[in-house]
């Protein structure tokens, strides 16, 4: 009997547990929507940021997340797409291999504002490009490439043995049989991946902090040409992202309203973020479908 | 005859089907993924090597005590008229330390709890429900807990506990938060790789269920589980912006959870900017940098250490 009723305190409380972690997620998504959602208007998607006057927008901040995470998963994903095909195709147990999984450990266990003082020491200073877009995406594609390698070489060793051997028997080369097998069936993962990734990257801030800057220049949006200063194109200007600047409009911030923008910031954030996930797992759940005719 | 004039036009199969040895795409790709994986290594040594050499600059080029630095609380960037300036970080140690142990000890049980709850209790429609829950969780940028934390965290402890709001108690929260889906979702797949053997062999000799969870599945997993909490740990060691938001940002050592603090990432955030490249005061940060980098590997050591004590895969 005590042992009966000990169990069912036990459930009890491992339920709690679940539950408690529920309800916080539902409190922070609740909290950050409603109170987001009322200052979300077209005006303040694009309208430039004020930094000492009520009233301004975060429109130069949203380019510049869209702009740098676009400049860094185009660098990460070749990169990582090469990285996992050689982790999961060519490398052979031994010194080299444990060197790069210690490697792919070490620098996904990095703290990011660590990552940020290498970038700020690396691309910042010693290139001379000062705080730019350039820097703020290399430092990025840091922080993202183990993460991008394990998501690539788990997805072209998920690929079904049959479907390298069928490659390999109709005398087709290794390499080849890569190119045209294993990576083609292997992408509906990766790219869910590097959309998952893609979310992590877009919240980012304690890298960037260095590396992209906390400034925006005035950017002239009818002006497309890269190599002019006021282009929105330009990678090497300046760049503060949206998560930077929720940050900075909070611990330095001048802005009497800066907990009303931080509320719209945090808001349109998230929304990104979860939209990142959904599409990711939309897709995923699509391309399972497809692959195995199983619901 | 016959035999004879096509003899020339024969050419061996070597020759044949691999036409340029020179353009060969199977020795190309091989050099091009090589090439991404070496990238790795390099990434990575380069990060080692300029960061110690730039964090080990303000004990060798200007000659500051480490000793000093890591057992002095006195941190004085900036001579206050009665003396030198003084660089001891133990209070940011002390601060970084603290929040994580801290926030390891409310999330530990509540991630694991909740971990049992998915794996043990219900795992029919648990892992469904609570998996999406988590992910979610993980995505939250850090920037978004901080400001709520702060918006929300601060005041509440303001009204309840009195002073400021910002301290440890704060910073422990937040980061306790941030680390449970870490926690949560490595010790639901630790329990899910004991073998099911465990249970019915459990079940069968009369054991309720949070017998069998305590006694058997619990001591199983137990490196799997401690190896969630570490890895837990060195996210919230590492993690600057949401903490600095709601520490407070005090240089002492707090005498009780509720004054502010500061931590290592805390005052490299916001001194990095104000401080000129190259000055000692500048140096000493890189040197705090330092730290969190050997606290990173350290953190990786114990990890391997504990799954090199794992039982079940």
């Amino acid at each position: 009997m005590n042992s009966r009723i000990t169990n069912r305190i036990a459930t009890g409380v491992f339920f709690a547990c679940a539950a408690l972690i529920t309800l916080v997620l539902a409190g922070l998504l609740g909290y950050i929507l409603y109170h987001g959602i009322a200052i979300i208007n077209w005006d303040f998607l694009t309208s430039p940021s004020s930094s000492f006057r009520a009233g301004g927008g975060i429109g130069p901040q949203l380019f510049n997340s869209f702009y740098i995470l676009l400049i860094t998963m185009i660098i990460t994903v070749p990169l990582g797409l090469g990285g996992g095909i050689y982790m999961a195709e060519y490398a052979k147990p031994g010194k080299l291999t444990s060197i790069i999984r210690t490697s792919i450990e070490v620098l996904a266990s990095l703290p990011s504002i660590v990552l940020g003082m290498f970038g700020l020491l690396v691309f910042v200073n010693l290139t001379g490009w000062g705080y730019s877009i350039l820097s703020g995406a290399l430092t990025l594609t840091i922080f993202n490439l183990p993460i991008m390698v394990r998501e690539c070489e788990d997805a072209i060793r998920a690929v079904p043995r049959d479907q390298r051997e069928a490659g390999l028997a109709l005398g087709t080369t290794h390499w080849h049989t890569i190119k045209k097998v294993l990576v083609p069936s292997a992408f509906p993962t990766i790219l869910s991946g590097a959309i998952l990734a893609s979310g992590r990257v877009f919240g980012e801030a304690a890298a960037l902090l260095f590396t992209a800057g906390l400034t925006t220049p005035r950017l002239d949006f009818g002006n497309w040409n890269p190599f002019s200063p006021d282009s929105p194109l330009n990678i090497f200007r300046p760049a503060e992202t949206l998560a930077v600047h929720i940050w900075a409009v909070n611990s330095e911030g001048l802005i009497p309203d800066a907990r009303a923008v931080a509320d719209g910031a945090s808001a349109v954030l998230i929304i990104s973020v979860l939209l990142f996930n959904l599409i990711a797992r939309a897709l995923g759940r699509f391309i399972h479908k497809r692959l195995t005719a199983s619901k | 005859m016959k035999s004879e004039h096509s003899m020339p036009t024969v050419t061996s199969a070597s020759t044949r089907l691999i036409k340029k040895q020179k353009h060969n795409p199977e020795r190309k790709g091989r050099y091009i993924v090589t090439t991404c994986a070496l990238l790795i290594i390099i990434a990575t040594a380069a990060i080692m090597i300029f960061l110690t050499q730039k964090g080990l600059q303000s004990f060798i080029g200007n000659g500051l005590s480490p000793l000093e630095f890591l057992t002095s609380a006195n941190w004085h960037p900036i001579s206050s008229g009665n003396g030198e300036p003084s660089y001891g970080a133990l209070s940011f140690i002390f601060g970084s330390f603290a929040v994580t142990i801290l926030a390891a000890i409310i999330a530990a049980p509540l991630g694991i709890g909740a971990a049992i709850f998915m794996t043990e209790i219900a795992p029919s429609w648990g892992k469904k429900v609570f998996q999406p829950i988590i992910e979610l969780l993980v995505g939250i940028p850090s920037v978004v807990y901080g400001f709520i934390g702060l918006s929300v965290l601060v005041p509440f402890l303001r009204s309840s506990f009195g002073g400021l709001g910002f301290g440890l108690l704060a910073g422990m929260i937040v980061l306790a938060i941030m680390i449970l889906p870490t926690v949560t979702s490595i010790a639901t797949d630790t329990l899910h790789s004991l073998p099911k053997g465990l249970r019915d062999a459990s079940a069968a000799i009369g054991a309720t269920r949070w017998q069998t969870i305590s006694r058997i599945l619990i001591p199983a997993a137990m490196p799997g589980l401690l190896t969630a909490v570490v890895l837990g740990m060195a996210r919230a060691f590492g993690e600057a912006l949401a903490v600095q938001m709601v520490i407070g940002n005090a240089t002492s050592i707090p005498n009780s959870l509720t004054e502010p603090a500061a931590t290592l990432t805390t005052i490299i955030t916001l001194n990095m900017g104000h401080t000129t490249f190259g000055s000692l005061e500048n140096n000493v940060l890189w040197s705090l940098a330092l730290i969190l980098l050997l606290m990173s590997l350290l953190f990786i050591i114990l990890i391997r250490f504990l799954s090199s004590r794992r039982k079940y895969e």
